[in-house]
């Protein structure tokens, strides 16, 4: 009964908007954090306790500014995204990319100082340097990315606020499960519950067998 | 040692915090025993949950009745504000002593199938249409909901329901029964899942119609850039009543408190002062009393 054309169109588009939002943050969180690991720059303790503080940014707050950006009256309002998918994207990558970018900085510093030394010492270009740290810190780097997921694949107040559970066009996973309970259908949202984890689960197994199989 | 000396940093920040909580926390004990000495002696079980609608903590009204009850009988009421259909469910599972619901259908339902003890009419407000003040579908002055509804649907302008079981939502949906318009699927009827307050800026947003409570209207009208376009029908009362959870089927649920505040709100000061409640800020009455009225007074059998 749970499997219906609806759920199955939510759970798609949860897994849609938090997997491209986690993209997003991986692709700018992943150059952020190296910078953060190896430059030598003023300001950059002060850089990195920002980001290991927005690690812990509470979505609503998140959700909150977003959607006071987006509003018709807001600044963007003339682009027209408050309560589309991309107004969920923009708020779940806020939230996500401080956690890639404080565990990317945190898995490069953990390596031998010695390793760069020595490829520098065997010619290696900067960018291939940095290849080689990222090859060499692919375990916890994995780690990061699992954990910008689940960061945003469960986060609902932010995709309240900015998508506005809206049926069919930006209801998630974790939105429906708030509408349920407010309706009394205790079941159902439990129904959607064990979906979610069992989803995020299944994503998290995925990463976890190419982290454990490039461990070898 | 640089380490040590960011840990005794840290530490020194930790216990700073701390000592400033547990100055805060010690302030409202000292208020206490002022309370307590006013009001009569403490009930056998002083914690009473109330299952009520958004509506009525959106408009604010309970958080001028809640501490008038809890001085007058000295329970500590916690207010749950779930839509209707939660607030019901939560008396059918035994999870609340006392509900203030408007969904007259649905109630008597719960009170037939033995759930609810008793069941007082308590106030009325009304619900009305709102939209853009460019009124695309031409609703404005139409003199039902019924055809306002219709109107809406022929022209096919963006309709945002609250779909969420709740009170006012049921009234929607009753409504659009008595056009000739099924709006489930069609791609202007807007499915928001949400509250009053987050409906109504979702309509505002994208300028679409809505069928809300006056209060909830008024206390958010700055922020929206909606008018009311239809309002005055007696099919748009909203009627609220006081529902006793059954002891008899919860034997734990606290009936005593339940009892209370279901004749504080239906005690003649109290009523008065729904009356008055948002007068001074809207201009007009939120809640109209209608404890000295029957069911049949205000058109509902």
């Amino acid at each position: 009964m749970i499997f219906n054309a609806e759920v199955f169109q939510i759970t798609i588009l949860s897994l849609q908007i938090s997997a491209l939002a986690t993209g997003l943050s991986l692709f700018i969180g992943l150059p952020f954090g190296t910078l953060l690991a190896l430059g030598k720059f003023y300001g950059r303790s002060f850089l990195l306790s920002m980001v290991n503080t927005g690690m812990g940014l509470p979505p609503v707050v998140v959700g909150l500014f977003v959607a006071i950006t987006l509003w018709r009256s807001g600044p963007l309002g003339d682009m027209h995204l408050i309560y589309t998918p991309t107004a969920i994207i923009i708020a779940q990558v806020i939230i996500s990319f401080p956690v890639v970018t404080g565990l990317t900085a945190a898995a490069l510093q953990a390596l031998d100082s010695r390793l760069r030394l020595q490829l520098y010492g065997l010619g290696a270009s900067r960018l291939q340097m940095i290849w080689m740290l990222w090859k060499e810190a692919r375990l916890p780097l994995l780690a990061a990315l699992m954990a910008g997921f689940g960061s945003v694949i469960s986060e609902v107040g932010a995709s309240m606020m900015v998508g506005g559970n809206i049926r069919y066009q930006t209801r998630v996973l974790t939105t429906a499960i708030v509408l349920e309970t407010g309706k009394g259908n205790f079941d159902f949202a439990i129904a959607l519950g064990i979906l979610l984890l069992t989803i995020t689960f299944l994503v998290n197994w995925a990463l976890t067998w190419i982290q454990q199989r490039s461990a070898k | 040692m640089k380490h040590a000396r960011i840990t005794f940093l840290l530490l020194t920040i930790f216990a700073l915090a701390l000592t400033g909580c547990g100055g805060a926390t010690s302030a409202p004990a000292t208020e206490a025993p002022v309370a307590m000495t006013e009001a009569p002696a403490a009930p056998a079980n002083p914690n009473l949950i109330l299952a009520t609608t958004t509506s009525t903590q959106d408009s604010g009204l309970l958080d001028v009745l809640v501490p008038m009850f809890e001085e007058q009988t000295s329970y500590t009421v916690q207010t749950v504000a779930v839509g209707t259909g939660a607030a019901l469910k939560m008396a059918e599972e035994g999870n609340a002593d006392v509900l203030l619901v408007h969904a007259p259908a649905s109630e008597k339902a719960l009170m037939d199938a033995g759930w609810g003890k008793d069941r007082f009419l308590v106030m009325h407000n009304d619900f009305v249409i709102v939209g853009p003040a460019a009124d695309p579908a031409g609703i404005k002055g139409t003199p039902t909901a019924v055809e306002a509804f219709q109107k809406i649907a022929d022209a096919g302008s963006d309709f945002i329901t609250r779909g969420d079981d709740s009170g006012t939502n049921k009234m929607e949906i009753s409504l659009w029964g008595k056009t000739t318009a099924d709006p489930n699927g069609q791609a202007w009827y807007i499915d928001s899942g949400q509250g009053m307050g987050a409906t109504l800026t979702i309509t505002s947003e994208k300028q679409a119609y809505t069928l809300t409570d006056r209060a909830t209207y008024l206390a958010n009208k700055e922020n929206l850039d909606l008018e009311i376009l239809v309002e005055g029908d007696a099919a748009l009362l909203n009627v609220y009543h006081v529902i006793t959870v059954n002891p008899d089927k919860w034997p734990k649920s606290n009936y005593d408190g339940a009892i209370a505040f279901a004749k504080f709100m239906t005690d003649p000061a109290t009523q008065k002062v729904i009356g008055e409640f948002g007068v001074d800020k809207f201009g007009q009455p939120l809640f109209f009393p209608d404890a000295d009225k029957t069911d049949a007074d205000l058109g509902l059998e």
